[in-house]
C-alpha cells in the first residue's frame, strides 16, 4: 500500500524504465557487430597501449590506469549518442510520449541499459589489464572496474545530452571533438594539471574527465581506497546526475 | 450509400452534446506559428464520436501540424483544441488517444512481437492484460504470421501495419493517423480501409489524414484544408451537395477555386458585398457557429503568402 503510494511519487515509472532497459538491451543484443565493439575497442586499446610502452614499464604503470577512466567516456558517448538520436529521429519518441511515459523513464531506461553495458566492458578490460597485460597498481584492482564504470557513466550521460542538440549522427559525432577531446587533453594525462596555464588548470578543475583520471590515478598510487578517491568518485556521480537530468528536460515534445 | 451517415446527422442536430457525448475532437481558432511562417491560422472544427473523418488538403498544407496538435505533442501559438472533454495532450488522454505518425515509428531492429509488448508496457500494460492486448492487434492487423519477424525484414505495408498495431494496443477512443496509407499498394490500402471502418463501427472515432482525395469517399466526415485554413468542415454528403459536385476532388477544388477567387478579388479592392452571394453558400458548410468567423477570415483575407 504504502510502497505503491511511493512508486506513484517517483518521477519515472520502475516498469516503463525497466521495460525501457530491456527493449534496448534487445536491440543492442540484435546487433552483434555494434556489441562486439563496444566490448572489444577498449581491450584493443589496452592492448595497443601495452605494445606502445614495450620498452618503458614505468610509463605503461603510469598511463595504464588513467586512461580506464577515459576510453569508456569515448566508446559509451558515441553509443548513446547514436542510439537516442534514432529514438528521436525515427518518431518513437515522440509516440512515447503522447503515451503515458514520462522522460526521465526513456532516459533512465537508456541509462540502465548502457550501464550494463559499461560494467560488462569495465570487467573484461579491467581482468585483461591485471591479467594478461601484467598491469600492476597499489591499490586494489577493483578500482580500476569502479573507475572505468564511471568513465562510462559519463560518456553515456553526455551522449544523451548531445543527442538533444544534435540534429543528425553527423553532428553529433562532431560534438566529440568539441566536448570531449578537449577534456581529453586538459585531464592531466599529457601533462600534469598544476603546470598547465593557469586558466586552463582553472578549466580543467570543472571538467568531469578530469576527476575520472585524478581518481585512476589515486587507485594507481595508493594501496586501499583514499578520501580523494571516494570525493572524485561522488563528484564523477554528481555530474552524470546532473547531466542526465537536463537531458531529460531537453527531451522534447 | 454509407450507413452511418444517417448517425452522424443525427449528433450534428443535437445542439448540446449531453455529457457522455463529448464530441471527440474540438477546436477552436488554433494557430500554429514556426518562426515567420503561420502553419495553422484560424482552425475551428466539431468532430463528433464514432464516425471516420477524412482530413484532406496537398502536401505541405498543415495536416500534420494538425493531427499533431490533437494529440498535444504540437504546442498552439493560440486557440484550443479539446479531445474527449479534455485539453489536447493532457495526461488523462494518453491511454485513450491512438497517434500513428507518417513515417512508421516503431523499433525496425526488434520483431513485431517485441515491439508491441514494448509499446504495451509503456501504455502501462502488465502481465496477462499485456499478453492479451498484444495477441488480440496482432490478429486485428492481420500479422499473425510475421509476428517474430524483424520488423525491418517486412514489407512497406506490413511495416506500417505494425505501427498501426501499436496505436490499437488500448482499445483507443481516438485514432489519429497521419497517412496511413501513404506509398502502399491498393491491395494493402482496401485492407487497412477495412481495419478502419470495422474500428469505427465498434465506436472508435478515427482522424485521418491523406492527400489522396479518393480515400475521402471513404470517410464520414472531411476537413478539407489549403495553406493553414480549413475550407470546409462537414459530413461529406454535405460537402458535395453544397459544392454541386459529384466527387470529393472536385468539391476541394471548387472550394479551393472559390477561396482563391475571394483572395483575388480581395486583392482588387472589389466591394466586400460582391463577395456575399459566394460566401452565403460557403458558409452553410459549417454547421457550428463560431466557425462562420474563422472561415470568413479564410475566404475574405487577402493572404500575399500564397
Amino acid at each position: 500500500m504504502s510502497l505503491g503510494r511511493l512508486v506513484e511519487r517517483l518521477p519515472f515509472s520502475p516498469t516503463i524504465t525497466a521495460a525501457t532497459a530491456v527493449r534496448v538491451l534487445h536491440q543492442i543484443s540484435r546487433d552483434k557487430g555494434s556489441t562486439a565493439l563496444l566490448l572489444g575497442i577498449p581491450c584493443m586499446l589496452m592492448v595497443l597501449l601495452k605494445l606502445m610502452f614495450h620498452d618503458s614499464e614505468s610509463s605503461f604503470e603510469r598511463i595504464g590506469p588513467q586512461v580506464f577512466g577515459i576510453f569508456p567516456v569515448i566508446v559509451m558517448y558515441l553509443v548513446a549518442s547514436m542510439s537516442t538520436l534514432r529514438e528521436r529521429t525515427t518518431g518513437t519518441a515522440e509516440r512515447l510520449l503522447t503515451m503515458p511515459v514520462r522522460r526521465l523513464d526513456i532516459v533512465l531506461g537508456y541509462s540502465f541499459a548502457f550501464a550494463f553495458l559499461a560494467l560488462l566492458q569495465a570487467v573484461i578490460s579491467t581482468l585483461l589489464c591485471v591479467g594478461p597485460l601484467g598491469l600492476d597498481i597499489e591499490g586494489p584492482a577493483y578500482l580500476l572496474m569502479v573507475i572505468a564504470m564511471l568513465g562510462a557513466l559519463l560518456g553515456l550521460a553526455l551522449g544523451l545530452l548531445v543527442s538533444a542538440f544534435a540534429r543528425n549522427e553527423f553532428q553529433a559525432v562532431q560534438f566529440l571533438p568539441a566536448g570531449v577531446l578537449p577534456q581529453f587533453l586538459v585531464c592531466g594525462l599529457f601533462v600534469p594539471r598544476d603546470e598547465m596555464q593557469g586558466a586552463l588548470s582553472a578549466v580543467a578543475k570543472v571538467m568531469p574527465m578530469t576527476y575520472a583520471v585524478e581518481a585512476a590515478g589515486e587507485a594507481a598510487a595508493h594501496p586501499g581506497v583514499t578520501g580523494v578517491f571516494v570525493r572524485d568518485a561522488l563528484l564523477i556521480l554528481v555530474c552524470v546526475i546532473l547531466v542526465l537530468v537536463a537531458s531529460a528536460a531537453t527531451l522534447k515534445r | 450509400m454509407r450507413k452511418r451517415s444517417g448517425v452522424v446527422h443525427l449528433s450534428e442536430s443535437i445542439p448540446a452534446p449531453l455529457q457522455g457525448d463529448l464530441p471527440a475532437v474540438s477546436a477552436y481558432g488554433l494557430q500554429v506559428v514556426r518562426g515567420s511562417h503561420t502553419v495553422l491560422s484560424g482552425v475551428t472544427f466539431v468532430v463528433p464520436r464514432g464516425c471516420i473523418v477524412g482530413l484532406l488538403g496537398p502536401s505541405g498544407c498543415g495536416k500534420t501540424t494538425l493531427l499533431r496538435s490533437v494529440v498535444g505533442v504540437q504546442q498552439a501559438t493560440s486557440g484550443h483544441v479539446q479531445v474527449l472533454g479534455h485539453p489536447a495532450g493532457a495526461a488523462q488522454l494518453s491511454t485513450r488517444v491512438g497517434y500513428v505518425t507518417q513515417a512508421p515509428s516503431v523499433y525496425a531492429d526488434l520483431t513485431v512481437l517485441e515491439n508491441l509488448r514494448y509499446f504495451a508496457a509503456a501504455l502501462g500494460m502488465r502481465g496477462w492484460r499485456r499478453e492479451d492486448a498484444v495477441v488480440r492487434v496482432v490478429k486485428e492487423v492481420d500479422l499473425t504470421g510475421y509476428a517474430d519477424q524483424l520488423v525491418s525484414r517486412l514489407s512497406g505495408g506490413q511495416y506500417s501495419r505494425v505501427s498501426l498495431a501499436v496505436a490499437l494496443l488500448n482499445k483507443p477512443d481516438l485514432l489519429v493517423m497521419d497517412e496511413p496509407t501513404v506509398g502502399l499498394d491498393p491491395m494493402v490500402r482496401r485492407e487497412l480501409w477495412v481495419v478502419f471502418q470495422r474500428l469505427a463501427e465498434e465506436g472508435t472515432t478515427l482522424l485521418v489524414s491523406s492527400h489522396v482525395m479518393d480515400e475521402a469517399d471513404r470517410c464520414d466526415r472531411l476537413l478539407l484544408m489549403r495553406a493553414g485554413r480549413l475550407l470546409a468542415s462537414a459530413p461529406r454528403s454535405t460537402v458535395l451537395e453544397r459544392t454541386g459536385c459529384t466527387g470529393t476532388e472536385e468539391a476541394f477544388m471548387h472550394l479551393v477555386e472559390a477561396a482563391e477567387a475571394a483572395e483575388a478579388r480581395q486583392r482588387q479592392q472589389a466591394a466586400a458585398q460582391a463577395l456575399l452571394p459566394d460566401l452565403a453558400g460557403l458558409y452553410g458548410l459549417h454547421e457550428q457557429g463560431g466557425e462562420a468567423d474563422a472561415e470568413r477570415a479564410a475566404f475574405s483575407t487577402a493572404d500575399t503568402r500564397l
